[in-house]
């Protein structure tokens, strides 16, 4: 007797667990897109989103529904790797997009091609952010090494925004020193000797430099060093922008073999387009990202944004992500070099 | 039928879960495990990890016992509530907690502010690792002491009294060695948990390698890199140093078992 009430038990929850995974989408007919996405993207596409459901609903009359994931770019990646249905993802770096492709094939590989800008919308840099009146007098990438400045930057190997980092001061020593890779190496060696705190994030970051009035320079991207003095005051930050950063290009690409699964390849490709439309470039402005179509965008909301001399992760520098990502952050590559202990 | 039923559930739940990070990390290969094993960044992260949980072990047991024994023992206004304090750490997100202690021992928190004159840093040190394993890791001492404790009768040590014995001696001949395989499981159970924590240690620890990275982080770098057969082979081998650690305790507590006859 009691075996046979467990198996009703157990029939009864089966029935369940199979009637509750049945495609959801048959009982909504409006579309749902899952977009995946990195961390200090969260403003931007709060707005972006309600943005292209009121016009998604005006020429279609359909409602989409847009979630949004954000996270760390490499664990965001993984999650979409490991099954997360994501319908498109918008990461910090190109390598992580690269990574879902080589790993499972849910994107196309020529996925950097369908979007204008190399599939990157907006662009951003890296700027300092300095405690008021800049102290420290923190002007350019050599200044960060003066005696008694400390850094405060995430773990190039945990955070997307810290390779960028790790990327742009590189890049300056290069031109420093003219290509030679050990002086190269040795300023960065120094560099990090100054930073007291690798957190994972670079919200991690900004909360220690910010909240726990740790160091004298953050470097951080530009929106979210202006985003940083929208929450703690602007009399308490300012912002240095040096004479020469990098060029980040966060990339966008539709997951195709999700896409097609769910059926909601048109809505994800007009989402992702409308990143290029006026709208999506003044909202990307707006949120301090710096828009590829500029001529789309006021002149006002680009004045926060001044010219400075960017280079790009694809300059004979570091010869792409393919190259630069296992050169520098790759298991023994140059970041882990600087750490090796002196003995 | 039970019997049949617990295996078969312990299977599901833990044994193939583990498996398949062993199997995973078998991917490697023994050259590529053993690579993994003695670099000396793995072995430094395993040190820092290992170390700071038997120390927060440590002073779980001494002060989890002393709360244990105060909870027991003494009626006070408010016993029930730190009664349920002690649960807390429990229940809250081990990153809340981690946010809260390093708000708490930065330089410019309301502890850290008070050490920092001192020379003493909390935060983004191995000793801010510490405190938030001794945070996370207390109720596991208290709660397995306490029930065991409640068993004692005060009779027993008013007995002690009687035959002579200072208190002193009533703590450590007499009550303490009751109390032995209660205090040996906490250990194990806190000490077990600190290991394997990430979430409140990543705030507050500072993460410089060679200095305050513990293995779990190790772990999530490897993961950075889709490096998915290195990270498998550094949890296997914390599992491997934690199952041994384990098992010694469980030695431990059979041999005491027997020896004093206590327990369950």
């Amino acid at each position: 007797m009691k075996n046979y009430r467990l198996s009703i038990a157990f029939a009864t929850a089966l029935l369940m667990a199979t009637v509750a995974s049945q495609p959801m989408s048959a009982a909504f007919a409006d579309t749902t897109l899952l977009n995946v996405s990195y961390d200090p993207t969260r403003e931007l596409y709060k707005d972006f989103n309600a943005a292209f459901a009121a016009k998604w609903k005006a020429d279609t009359g359909e409602t989409v529904t847009i979630q949004t994931s954000h996270g760390g770019s490499g664990k965001q990646a993984r999650a979409v790797i490991d099954g997360l249905d994501a319908d498109v993802v918008t990461l910090a770096l190109e390598s992580d997009i690269s990574a879902i492709v080589g790993a499972t094939k849910k994107i196309n590989p020529d996925w950097r091609t369908k979007y204008p800008h190399n599939s990157a919308p907006y662009t951003s840099t890296i700027v300092f952010l300095v405690r008021k009146g800049n102290p420290k007098g923190i002007k350019d990438w050599g200044d960060l090494i003066k005696d008694g400045v400390e850094v405060i930057t995430p773990n190039p190997k945990t955070s997307g925004g810290a390779r960028w980092n790790y990327l742009a001061a590189w890049a300056w020593a290069n031109g420093q020193f003219g290509g030679d890779e050990a002086k190269i190496k040795e300023y960065i060696a120094t560099l990090f000797q100054h930073v007291p705190v690798l957190d994972t994030g670079a919200r991690g970051s900004t909360t220690t430099f910010a909240q726990r009035e740790l160091g004298d320079v953050l470097l951080a991207w530009e929106n979210e060093a202006y985003l940083s003095l929208d929450e703690f005051g602007a009399d308490k930050f300012d912002i240095v922008v040096p004479p020469q950063s990098i060029l980040a290009e966060p990339p966008v690409a539709i997951v195709d073999a999700n896409v097609d699964a769910k059926g909601t390849r048109k809505a994800a490709e007009a989402y992702l387009q409308y990143l290029y439309s006026e709208e999506g470039q003044t909202l990307a402005a707006k949120h301090f990202y710096r828009p590829s179509e500029p001529k789309l965008v006021s002149a006002d909301l680009l004045k926060k944004l001044p010219e400075l001399k960017l280079v790009t992760i694809d300059d004979p520098i570091f010869g792409g992500w393919a190259k630069a990502q296992p050169y520098h952050f790759g298991d023994g590559g140059t970041f882990d070099q600087i750490y090796k202990p002196k003995q | 039928m039970t019997l049949g039923f617990t295996l078969a559930y312990l299977a599901l739940i833990v044994l193939i879960p583990l498996a398949g990070l062993v199997w995973r990390s078998a991917a490697l290969g023994w050259g590529g495990f053993f690579s993994v094993a003695i670099d000396p960044r793995t072995i430094n992260a395993l040190k820092i990890s290992f170390g700071t949980s038997l120390v927060a072990a440590l002073v779980n047991v001494v002060f989890g016992v002393i709360v244990a024994w105060v909870l027991v023992r003494y009626r006070f206004p408010g016993r029930r509530i730190i009664d349920a304090i002690v649960d807390l750490p429990f229940a809250l997100p081990t990153a809340v907690a981690g946010i809260a202690l390093t708000a708490l021992y930065a330089k410019n928190g309301w502890i850290g502010k008070w050490l920092e004159p001192l020379g003493i840093k909390v935060a983004f040190t191995p000793l801010g690792i510490i405190i938030a394993l001794i945070f996370i890791g207390l109720p596991f001492v208290v709660r397995t002491v306490q029930p065991v404790m409640e068993e004692i009768r005060k009779e027993v040590e008013e007995a002690a009294a009687t035959l002579g014995a200072t208190r002193f001696q009533t703590i450590t001949r007499v009550l303490l060695p009751g109390l032995q395989p209660a205090i040996l499981t906490g250990f194990a159970l806190a000490f077990a948990r600190a290991v394997g924590e990430y979430g409140s240690v990543i705030f507050i620890a500072g993460n410089l390698p060679y200095v305050s990275e513990i293995a779990p982080l190790l772990i999530v770098i490897r993961l950075e890199e889709f490096d998915y057969a290195g990270a498998t082979a550094i949890a296997t081998i914390m599992l491997s140093i934690s199952f041994l650690m384990l098992l010694v305790i469980n030695l431990i507590q059979a041999w005491s078992r027997r020896r004093y006859g206590y327990g369950t």
